[in-house]
């Protein structure tokens, strides 16, 4: 099921949003993948200078006994030093926090930036983590067992909602 | 007690029989009568055999009881009750004791003991060097008169070719057998496994095929020149079957065995290392086992051996080339037998031939028949029986062997030895 | 036959014995993973935190500081606490078994055994005999494999050349005595390399060697013709007294890489040798140092490489088949 979001509009508001951050020169890194994706868009739409980072955290996560190792590890590459800048951390759905956790630990394993920002697509109930989003796409009201992602590529990204079974 | 056997299958290849006969058995444990009841015979008990095969006890050319010295692996008492619960009623034991069959006493000792639990009927062998060390002979003469049928080096190797032709000469002018195991120690060195595609893929020490042919080579030429009656113990290839088929031709006065799991497992039986697998001689190719099977067909093997050699568990649970070789094999030297029978490589006769009349006949025995006269040790299996072999379920005190889990067909039911009825339907009903 | 031990009721890889039973599949996962793992090597802090708590035991019955020190390196890098056993000189020689030394260990909790055997088939001894949640790595057993060895290699040689279905490899050296070698080989065949040499004079050359699927060469120059890739092994000392080789001279004559032998693979052809090498004995001095040699990036790969192993087999494995992932904690 696609929800009926209006993705170009509100990466727009949330560039505008982030505007005013533009004078203390930040650095933007996305959360691998659909992060990533939005984090595209967001870097072209404020004409940031310094180039995207991508995080991938599954080295960080804290599931990993449970889980295992994602096949698919993409590496990491921040290639501008986040020492002492002030970073915009994006990712496509904000849900329990878990993953802006281990994406914090990993930037800090890369150094120490100045602040960190959260910028997310989507935010959706149940916060596990005290952790919150500075700005906000869309607010999206979901039960437990739907499973909400970003698909297609930069270009032509659009809403799933899947049901998960119990 | 007389008994008499109704009802069964008599399959007694010694006196060409192959049909539906009764047995009887007279008190003193001779079998009196074959097919009909003698006037006046009166059984004390009957054995009802109807739909299983009755043939003679089966006779084992080799077996290691592990006493004296090794008694933490096996006793006599565990090994021969193990013995007649796989319907065997002889069992020839190796000299390499501790110590060594090499004086008369100990010939005595073993005999006597085993006679004093009266389960199954030892023939030891003796050593065909003093201590197995290769360079003195042994009392030959002396160990032949206390009860030795044969004499061997065992799997110690007489490097020196010399004092081999005086054993050979030695043992010939007594009329005595000589049982060979032939092997080079240089060619073997460390190995473990034979020497080929599975040493290659898994890297482990191997045996070549011609650690075998080079010494049974040596050892034919030696026959030849000395003319001693030879016994090729365990061939385990293809070529060295050819040698001994060829010498055969040729009048040399010399027989071969084959290990019973030799006619089926093969090197790719060791799969990831399963130590179930490490023996000795190796399992070699399947060409080296297609070979085994064809000479045991044609008659140039005409002895299966369970070369039983039970081991406690820790021998078995180090890496490969660590473990100890050897399988516990007396409980299944018959279910192996048959399944050549199964498989249709030779006929149920000749079957019970390679484990009874052959094996006599090599030993120069009367033993591994049932004439009028003869000694009453007797096998009663049913043929149809299936059964798996488990660890829980095995007499022996070793419950090493590559076959648990393995499905069988064909069951003791009864073993008989000396006219007394030592196993049945798995109980020992005379012993503790 | 037993089912492979290597993996468990799901399919997923528990253990890392052999790459014998491991699909193509399964090897380039791990490949992909040790890449992302290199880049954690670049970085200020050189850690992740995936086996923070687990406790990573190296139980080496051989001596071997190289090897040790890298897994070491690999287990700390993910944030694992590090126990160093060098068996050799305590319990193993005052006649404990292999299992009771395993056995012993086990009672202090450890997660995962790193071993190195003189036997073949030692860890495949030891993990068919740990509890469920314990793991092993094969770091050498015998010269019957070292799987992270051949991962290591292949993923050098992967950086360098891309695609190893369109290879030549040559393998030089002691084949008989190799681990090392029979790794490699089992690799490079999943890998689907269409041509795998091996160069060797007839004694270290195993019988039946072309059922594993090489050409045997016993002239070097033939052997490195035209080929991509020039994996050197080690000689160890002893084979000259074992009646195997004449002498040093001989072998280098030989089966030494000169820059002359060297010359007979293409141009851009690359070496590799797993280490620690005998200068002037398998490898000339200039073959080693020169442009060709990715001797020194093997070692930097050898940790990525290990800490990807790592992290595979203690996570619950990569899935031959994957398992439905629960909705990923977003």
């Amino acid at each position: 099921m696609s929800a009926r979001i209006d993705i170009d509009a509100t990466i727009e508001r949330m560039a505008e949003a982030l505007h005013p951050m533009l004078k203390k020169r930040p650095v933007m890194v996305g959360i691998h993948t659909g992060g990533v994706w939005v984090a595209q868009r967001l870097h072209r739409a404020l004409k940031l200078t310094d180039a995207l980072g991508a995080l991938d955290i599954s080295f960080y996560r804290d599931d990993f006994t449970r889980i295992g190792m994602n096949p698919q590890v993409k590496a990491s590459s921040l290639p501008v030093s986040i020492e002492d800048r002030h970073v915009i951390l994006v990712d496509d759905v904000l849900h329990t926090g878990r993953t802006i956790r281990a994406a914090m630990n990993e930037i800090f394993d890369y150094g120490r930036p100045a602040s960190v920002t959260l910028a997310v697509l989507i935010a959706r109930e149940g916060r596990e983590l005290p952790i919150e989003a500075q700005v906000t796409g869309a607010q999206m009201h979901l039960k437990k067992r739907q499973h909400v992602k970003l698909i297609g590529e930069p270009d032509r990204l659009a809403i799933e909602i899947q049901e998960v079974n119990g | 007690m007389s008994l008499a056997i109704r009802g069964g299958v008599l399959v007694d290849p010694a006196n060409r029989v192959n049909a539906k006969r009764d047995l009887y058995i007279d008190t003193e444990g001779f079998v009196v009568a074959v097919g009909r009841a003698p006037r006046g015979f009166k059984a004390r008990r009957t054995i009802d055999a109807t739909n299983k095969i009755v043939c003679p006890g089966l006779i084992d050319l080799r077996a290691r009881l592990r006493e004296p010295g090794l008694e933490h692996k096996a006793t006599l008492e565990s090994e021969l009750r193990a013995a007649v619960a796989g319907g065997i009623t002889t069992l020839c034991c190796p000299p390499d004791t501790m110590p060594v069959i090499d004086t008369p006493a100990m010939a005595q000792m073993i005999q006597s003991r085993a006679w004093h639990f009266g389960y199954a009927f030892i023939h030891p062998f003796g050593a065909l060097t003093r201590d197995l060390k290769g360079q003195q002979l042994a009392d030959m003469e002396a160990l032949d008169d206390a009860g030795c049928v044969a004499f061997t080096n065992a799997m110690a190797p007489v490097t020196n070719t010399l004092v081999m032709r005086r054993a050979m000469e030695y043992a010939a002018s007594f009329d005595l057998s000589v049982f060979l195991h032939s092997e080079d120690p240089w060619l073997k060195a460390d190995g473990c496994c034979h020497e080929g595609e599975i040493s290659a893929r898994l890297g482990l020490p191997g045996i070549p095929e011609a650690a075998e042919t080079v010494a049974v080579a040596r050892d034919l030429a030696l026959i030849d020149q000395t003319r001693v009656r030879a016994h090729f113990c365990g061939l385990s290839s293809a070529r060295a079957v050819q040698m001994v088929a060829e010498a055969q031709r040729r009048g040399l006065p010399v027989s071969a065995d084959v290990t019973a799991h030799h006619l089926h497992l093969t090197e790719h039986d060791i799969g990831y290392f399963d130590t179930q697998c490490h023996v000795q001689p190796p399992l070699r190719s399947r060409r080296d086992r297609d070979a085994l099977r064809r000479a045991v067909k044609q008659g140039v093997i005409t002895a299966i051996c369970s070369d039983h050699q039970p081991h406690e568990p820790d021998a078995k649970l180090a890496p490969f080339s660590d473990a100890e070789p050897g399988i516990s094999g007396l409980e299944t030297f018959l279910p192996l037998t048959l399944k050549l029978v199964n498989e249709k490589l030779i006929p149920l006769p000749q079957a019970i031939a390679l484990l009874t009349q052959k094996p006599a006949d090599i030993l120069g025995l009367e033993s591994g028949r049932i004439g009028v006269g003869a000694t009453a040790d007797i096998c009663i299996f049913d043929p149809k029986a299936l059964w798996t072999l488990t660890a829980a379920s095995m007499t022996s005190r070793g419950r090493n062997s590559p076959f648990l889990g393995t499905e069988f067909r064909g069951r003791v039911s009864h073993t008989i030895v000396g006219g007394r009825v030592v196993f049945e339907n798995g109980k020992f009903p005379l012993g503790r | 036959m037993r089912p492979d031990l290597q993996f468990d009721n799901n399919g997923r890889l528990k253990h890392f014995l052999t790459i014998d039973g491991l699909s193509r599949q399964t090897i380039l996962q791990i490949l992909d993973t040790a890449k992302s793992f290199i880049s954690v090597g670049q970085r200020e802090i050189k850690k992740v935190p995936l086996l923070r708590g687990k406790t990573v035991v190296n139980l080496f019955f051989e001596s071997s500081t190289r090897t040790r020190t890298t897994f070491e390196i690999a287990a700390k890098r993910l944030s694992a606490d590090v126990i160093n056993l060098n068996v050799a000189t305590s319990s193993a020689s005052k006649g404990e078994t292999l299992l009771d030394t395993v056995r012993n260990l086990e009672a202090m909790h450890t997660d995962l055994f790193v071993v190195r055997h003189n036997r073949a088939g030692a860890a495949h001894l030891i993990a068919a005999h740990v509890p469920p949640h314990v793991r092993i790595i094969n770091a050498g057993d015998g010269a019957h494999a070292h799987p992270t060895q051949a991962m290591l290699d292949v993923f050098t040689i992967r950086e360098a050349k891309g695609d190893l279905r369109k290879l030549k490899v040559a393998i030089v050296g002691d084949i008989q005595h190799s681990r090392v070698a029979r790794s490699q080989i089992r690799a490079l065949k999943a890998l689907g390399v269409p041509e795998i040499r091996v160069v060797a004079p007839r004694t270290l050359l195993p019988t039946a060697i072309e059922r594993l699927g090489v050409v045997a060469y016993t002239d070097m120059r033939a052997g490195l013709d035209g080929v991509d890739v020039v994996m050197m092994l080690r000689l160890q000392l002893e084979r000259m007294s074992g009646a195997l080789i004449p002498s040093e001279q001989e072998y280098f004559n030989l089966y030494g890489l000169t820059p002359e032998k060297l010359a007979c693979a293409k141009a851009d052809a690359i070496v590799l040798h797993p280490g620690p090498m005998n200068r002037g004995l398998e490898i000339d001095s200039a073959v080693a140092d020169g442009p060709q040699s990715v001797i020194l990036p093997q070692v930097t790969n050898g940790i990525a490489v290990r800490m990807a192993i790592m992290a595979i087999i203690m996570g619950g494995g990569t899935a031959e088949t994957q398992p439905r992932r629960p909705e990923a904690a977003a």
